[in-house]
């Protein structure tokens, strides 16, 4: 079976190694590294937002040869930027992710994310979480069979952690759509399926979660380890021979 | 939005059919008693005039609107962002020192010079620049064109071209022929249609360019078209009517009101606000005393002061709040 998203050899000049993927329908993946990276330019890339080199295929077909509104079912891209310039409703917010006027569906996005208070206000001034939700439901609104998601968790406050983890989970699982979400939280981890590692713009390793948390890749390059009582900072000596 | 359309193309309807016909006393008289040169005065002298207001209006909200959703602004248009300096200043290079009167040269060397300026903004403030910079920028683009034109004129082979150039770069349509309105319009026009199948690209910048790219509408080449098509319309308009001040401000701002704050959508609705306050402003002209020209751009500027210091005390507001 062919996989939902085939990415190979996707490179980005001076920010992105050459980066091959495949993640299957129904799949949640979570995407770590520190920060500078290359987790938003890997999202940007496959979101065919900036590309240098190297292909993307979404359930076969290349998103750039695609015209805007067939592009929107295929994918979303959600920054990490929440800024919005315009003061534009929030519902109006959610209705720009759609390809054709559909309320019912509008309505329906402001349901699951409890933004029915906000709706009528402009998107600008609400607070950054606010947004971040109205935002998170502009991507979700044309159902997109991929969700790029930079950092959908921040900003957000413990109950919208779980809430959003616990949407896109159900979403994955009744739609098969898949979702690459990246995350600084790596605690949050054991809640996808597979966690992507980045390090200086490579794509270093892809793994379970719990095989990911305890492997030596993420404790080089994030400079912490694992310690009964929680995360610790390296000592510096071991800092500079990891290097 | 499809029925404010239909009112606002009503009331341009009404404004311009009085301005058309403003004052009409004379007119009248005259149809009575030489019929033939009452319609030569109306098409020959008072058509293109309300054609070049509602025509040049039009162009100003409709490359307003375009230009503030490019630069992620409600602040650029094209009088703050120097494009109708520079445009300015390409008319008058190619008026009094290359010694061009073709309608269509002049406006396109007006298209010239608008494009210079932009692209110096561009390179100077970039895209979605913040407001301060924008503003500096523009401001710095408008002086130099400014005092570009100044120059050019003092120092122009032709010793009346400063008295010469006052009516005109100060905004004005007395006394335009019907193939100056085409040369000003019938670019214009091309353009302000090219502009505006760019609505829903435009709308999607309002979630940031990486999302607008991620749609399928690239934005440095969405940007480029933007500039390359407002120079046009600009650039055509200014080589015949001179500069209008804050119409290109105003209108999209007022525009944005009717569309819901999308800036996209709004370049249409921006076009006939524009050209219903060109018009408008363009009535109140007449009220001066007989055998004084108030150029329109004085009105429209006196208008349009307050409001933009108010757009800019509310930004500031919502900055420090």
């Amino acid at each position: 079976m062919t996989p939902l998203l085939k990415a190979i050899d996707l490179w980005l000049d001076q920010r992105l190694q050459p980066a091959s993927l495949s993640v299957g329908s129904g799949q949640l993946v979570g995407l770590i590294g520190p920060n500078g990276s290359g987790k938003t330019s890997l999202l940007r890339a496959l979101a065919c937002v900036e590309v240098s080199g190297g292909s993307v295929r979404i359930e076969g077909e290349n998103p750039a040869d695609l015209p805007p509104a067939r592009r929107r079912r295929l994918l979303s891209f959600l920054p990490a930027s929440r800024d919005l310039v315009w003061p534009i409703k929030a519902r109006d917010v959610i209705a720009l992710g759609l390809t054709a006027p559909d309320p019912g569906r509008v309505e329906q996005l402001l349901d699951d994310l409890e933004l029915g208070d906000f709706a009528e206000r402009p998107a600008n001034q609400l607070s950054t979480g606010e947004r971040a939700r109205v935002l998170l439901a502009r991507a979700l609104a044309p159902r997109p069979r991929l969700l790029l998601l930079d950092e959908p968790l921040s900003n957000l406050d413990p109950y919208w952690v779980l809430r959003t983890i616990e949407l896109l989970r159900d979403l994955v699982r009744t739609t098969g759509c898949a979702a690459i979400v990246s995350l600084h939280d790596i605690d949050k981890a054991p809640s996808f399926d597979r966690i992507l590692l980045m390090n200086e713009g490579m794509l270093e390793a892809d793994e379970a979660p719990e095989a990911m948390l305890s492997s030596e890749a993420l404790a080089d390059c994030f400079r912490i380890e694992k310690q009964p009582e929680g995360w610790r900072i390296r000592p510096p000596e071991d800092r500079r021979s990891s290097r | 939005m499809n029925r404010t359309s239909v009112i606002l193309m009503f009331a341009l309807l009404a404004v311009a059919g009085l301005h058309l016909l403003t004052p009409a006393g004379p007119l009248l008289e005259l149809r009575q008693s030489n019929p033939g040169l009452a319609n030569l005065l109306l098409t020959e002298i008072r058509l293109p005039r309300t054609l070049l207001a509602a025509g040049y209006g039009a162009i100003l909200g409709m490359t307003g609107a375009a230009l503030q959703a490019v630069f992620a602004n409600p602040l650029a248009s094209p009088d703050i962002t120097g494009s109708s300096s520079g445009a300015a200043l390409g008319a008058v290079f190619a008026a009094y020192w290359l010694g061009l009167t073709d309608p269509l040269a002049l406006a396109a060397s007006g298209a010239a010079g608008a494009m210079l300026a932009l692209s110096i903004l561009l390179l100077l403030a970039g895209r979605r620049s913040d407001t301060s910079t924008l503003l500096l920028a523009g401001i710095a683009i408008a002086l130099a064109a400014g005092s570009g034109t100044s120059l050019l004129l003092a120092l122009a082979p032709s010793p009346f071209a400063f008295y010469d150039s006052f009516e005109w770069l100060m905004g004005s349509f007395v006394d335009r022929s019907l193939p100056q309105a085409g040369a000003a319009l019938i670019p214009a026009a091309i353009a302000c249609t090219l502009l505006a199948r760019r609505s829903a690209a435009l709308d999607a910048t309002a979630l940031g360019e990486d999302v607008a790219a991620s749609f399928g509408y690239p934005a440095r080449r969405i940007s480029i078209e933007v500039v390359v098509l407002s120079a046009i319309a600009v650039g055509a308009a200014t080589s015949v009517c001179g500069a209008v001040g804050f119409v290109g401000l105003i209108a999209p701002y007022l525009a944005r009101r009717l569309t819901a704050g999308h800036p996209g959508r709004a370049m249409v609705p921006a076009a006939m606000i524009g050209a219903i306050l060109l018009v408008a402003a363009d009535l109140l002209v007449r009220l001066a005393p007989a055998g004084r020209n108030i150029p329109v751009g004085v009105i429209t500027t006196a208008l349009g002061t307050p409001l933009f210091l108010w757009i800019v005390a509310t930004m500031r507001q919502r900055v420090t709040s």
